[in-house]
């Protein structure tokens, strides 16, 4: 198989047309995501197995209105539709719209024509078209174009067989040219094409058109494109409205041959119905805050019986390890390192499945669209966009995919202030610290009959993340000082059901990347850490029972707590231990011991990983108890007031540091690819750390 | 324009939007409806071509229409 040469197939089409549900349709779950070479828009890849048994190789590129880019991930399109000279050129592009925005996507379709690469229409949602009364001649439509023409339906898998077989056969170029490039600009067109060696006289056109977001392109390419302008008085904006004019009238004249059946444009659909009620004043904001409210809800209800069980199975899974296993240091790592490390990824995927099951059920709904709908206004003032929510909303799962997703937002300073804020969104990292915290110092009572008490104090630290995030936009965009116009125009899809496979494929998605990109930077720290805290300088930890016997020798101990003593001893005397020590000056007005401070330093790393330390931590600090995490904090004894050590007034001081610290190195390295710089990544980190601080220690001294 | 009234749209009249206006479909000529305004007055939802797009007040204006 592998030296056969493969199909390869690009995927293209508007936003909302069905583009994903077809990808779905074609790979199943024989897909992959990852970046494109030197930017970090997601290149989604899958496989689809062909009917002679070959696999051909599907490109999902991200979905676009027009071949002019207007933000990074449209540029992708540009880019790889335009290459032709390199082996990553797709052999097959295959178009697809949705049937009933036809007229709108024709633009982009006959853009894609005469780049000259074999291309197939797909018409999706052909079970749509009964409803609306309209109806199109395809064979018509196919040959005025030049190009196969197939009816699909992405939702049912309907007619994808079909596209399939066409896929197979299909390579040859389009046989018509839909747009001729102006006489005026056919002198340039001509020489690059001579000087560049390019195909056809589109794309050549296109180099001319926009030759900064073709990165493929050398500087040296660059300036003779640049000399060719010049030399031709080539103007791309006066070209570009001119060839959408032209391009409109054909497609005009092809709507009046082939259209059968007219329906009435303005016929009030049902969406706008839904809107009156979902965008209402009253009713919309409501609305909204009863999903939002449901989703923390469910997390909360939902993930804690399958998150119990993956904490109990691990937690005996180390223990038997450490029965089976010979003793030894290897042994030792994988049972209190390696184990307890990999059962801190596996405890997530609860809560991201639950959070990225709602967040794809409103995107697939086309509920989000009307989020961004009725927050714009708000947003704007705050410097934010209307769809800076989404990068937001989905920064309470992660902020790694949250900031990758504003890349949708075409202004650079809203993006920026999108991204510098996105991380005070509590993502679900947080989560499992919360959860602990709360757990520790609040009740689990009811208030006012139905609330659980936890769940309010939960939803007040995200509003607490949701409200620092908006006013620090506020700060940012005084400081920030640019002029670039902000503009929102969007689709408001139609309202459909969501297509659970798909639904099903992101949360997939989502967990495995997860899992294998930040899991591994969990697994490491939880290692390093079990090697800082079992190690230390000198030979403190290894002789810490002669040591422990030489101080207690007056004292009359119980076996047990000998063996205690002389845990918290080792651990004491560790590198963990000396580092934690070291920062309590700075910490100790916060309310917090060295043991907090060790925590602090781990979970810089990943704020998850605060969890795994303290189950570390703890595990090491008394070796024959094998209860869980969160009885041993319980249990720990502030030794200077003889009380517990996580009073209310330390866990609300901790859970507010949580709440606005940066403590995630994978979000900065995020940002860093996305700024292109150290600059933005610094600053973040910065002003949330002195957040945190200033933050934790107000809340600290209030409440002690 | 209030909610629910038609027209038709005469020219695009800011050169910076025009372009992407027209690749939304919002052409002259084309018939457009006035849908409804978000809750604070902006953005608007106009059908255009088929289907429902939103704009703020200040990229509608770019939108004239015929009387």
């Amino acid at each position: 198989m592998s030296n056969q040469k493969k199909l390869k197939v690009a995927l293209v089409g508007n936003p909302n047309s069905g583009k994903s549900s077809l990808f779905n349709c074609l790979t199943g779950l024989n897909q992959k995501t990852g970046n494109f070479p030197g930017v970090t828009v997601e290149k989604r890849i899958g496989f689809s197995r062909m009917p002679d048994k070959s696999m051909a190789e599907i490109l999902d590129l991200p979905g676009i209105y027009s071949l002019y880019p207007r933000s990074l991930d449209e540029q992708i399109v540009s880019e790889i539709l335009l290459h032709h000279k390199t082996p990553e050129c797709p052999d097959v592009v295959v178009v697809i719209v949705d049937v009933a925005n036809l007229r709108r996507s024709l633009l982009l379709v006959t853009q894609i024509i005469d780049l000259g690469l074999p291309t197939i229409l797909a018409i999706n949602m052909m079970d749509f078209l009964p409803k609306t009364g309209l109806s199109y001649n395809l064979i018509e439509l196919s040959s005025q174009l030049g190009i196969p023409v197939v009816p699909v339906n992405a939702r049912s898998g309907m007619g994808v067989e079909k596209l399939k077989n066409v896929l197979m056969e299909h390579s040859d170029l389009p046989s018509k040219i839909i747009f001729n490039v102006f006489d005026e600009a056919k002198p340039g067109v001509e020489e690059l094409r001579e000087q560049l060696d390019v195909d056809n006289d589109y794309e050549a056109y296109q180099f001319l058109q926009q030759p900064n977001s073709l990165s493929f392109l050398t500087p040296e390419e660059r300036g003779r494109i640049d000399q060719i302008k010049e030399s031709h008085k080539f103007f791309p904006g006066k070209f570009h409205g001119a060839e959408t004019v032209q391009r409109y009238g054909f497609i005009q004249e092809l709507m009046d041959k082939i259209t059968l059946e007219q329906d009435d444009p303005l016929i009030e659909s049902k969406s706008t119905k839904l809107d009156k009620v979902l965008t209402h004043p009253v009713f919309g904001y409501t609305i909204f805050f009863a999903v939002l409210f449901l989703i923390f809800q469910s997390i909360f209800a939902w993930a804690t019986t399958p998150m119990d069980l993956i904490d109990t199975l691990f937690a005996n899974l180390s223990n038997y390890l450490k029965e089976v296993l010979p003793p030894g240091p290897l042994s030792n790592m994988i049972a209190e390192g390696v184990i307890p490390g990999i059962g801190g990824i596996v405890i997530f995927i609860p809560q991201i499945a639950i959070l990225f099951a709602f967040i794809s059920m409103l995107e697939e709904s086309g509920y989000m669209a009307r989020v961004v709908f009725l927050m714009d206004k708000i947003m704007r003032k705050f410097g934010l966009n209307g769809k800076s929510v989404v990068p937001l909303i989905s920064g309470f799962a992660c902020a790694i995919p949250a900031i990758m997703a504003t890349r949708t937002i075409d202004n650079w300073k809203e993006r920026t202030i999108t991204i510098l804020v996105t991380p005070l969104m509590s993502c679900s990292a947080r989560l499992p610290v919360f959860t602990i915290l709360i757990a520790l110092i609040v009740p689990d009572k009811m208030v006012l009959g139905f609330f659980n008490l936890q769940g309010l104090v939960l939803m007040g630290l995200y509003m607490l993340g949701f409200l620092a995030a908006l006013l620090s936009a506020l700060v940012i965009t005084h400081l920030i000082k640019v002029k670039e116009r902000s503009y929102l125009i969007m689709e408001l899809p139609t309202y459909r059901w969501p297509k659970w496979s798909n639904v099903g494929l992101t949360i997939v998605d989502k967990t495995k990347s997860f899992v294998f990109e930040a899991g591994k930077v969990i697994l490491a720290v939880a290692v390093v850490l079990w090697v800082l805290a079992s190690y230390g300088p000198g030979d403190k930890v290894e002789r810490a029972r002669e040591f422990v016997l030489i101080e207690s020798s007056n004292e009359v101990l119980t076996e047990q707590a000998l063996e205690n003593r002389i845990a918290s001893y080792k651990l004491e005397h560790s590198y963990a231990g000396i580092i934690g020590k070291s920062l309590e000056p700075v910490i100790r007005p916060l309310g917090y011991d060295w043991k907090i401070g060790i925590a602090l330093v781990t979970s810089f790393a990943a704020r998850e990983v605060f969890v795994g330390t303290m189950a570390t931590i703890y595990s090491i600090g008394s070796v024959e108890d094998q209860t869980t995490i969160k009885s041993k904090m319980r249990s720990e004894i502030n030794p200077e007031t003889g009380g517990p050590r996580y009073t209310p007034a330390v866990g609300l001081s901790l859970l507010v540091f949580y709440t606005f610290a940066m403590q995630c190195m994978s979000t900065l390295a995020v940002v860093y690819r996305e700024t292109k710089g150290w600059k933005w990544p610094i600053i973040q980190l910065s002003y949330m750390t002195v957040l945190a601080y200033i933050s934790a220690l107000f809340v600290f001294q209030i409440f002690s | 324009m209030k909610p629910g009234e038609v027209a038709i749209i005469s020219e695009l009249v800011d050169d910076h939007l025009s372009i992407k206006l027209m690749e939304m479909g919002c052409l002259p000529g084309a018939t457009v409806r006035f849908n409804f305004c978000a809750p604070f007055g902006d953005p608007v939802c106009i059908s255009v071509s088929g289907y429902e797009l939103s704009l703020r007040l200040e990229e509608a204006s770019a939108i004239s229409i015929l009387n």
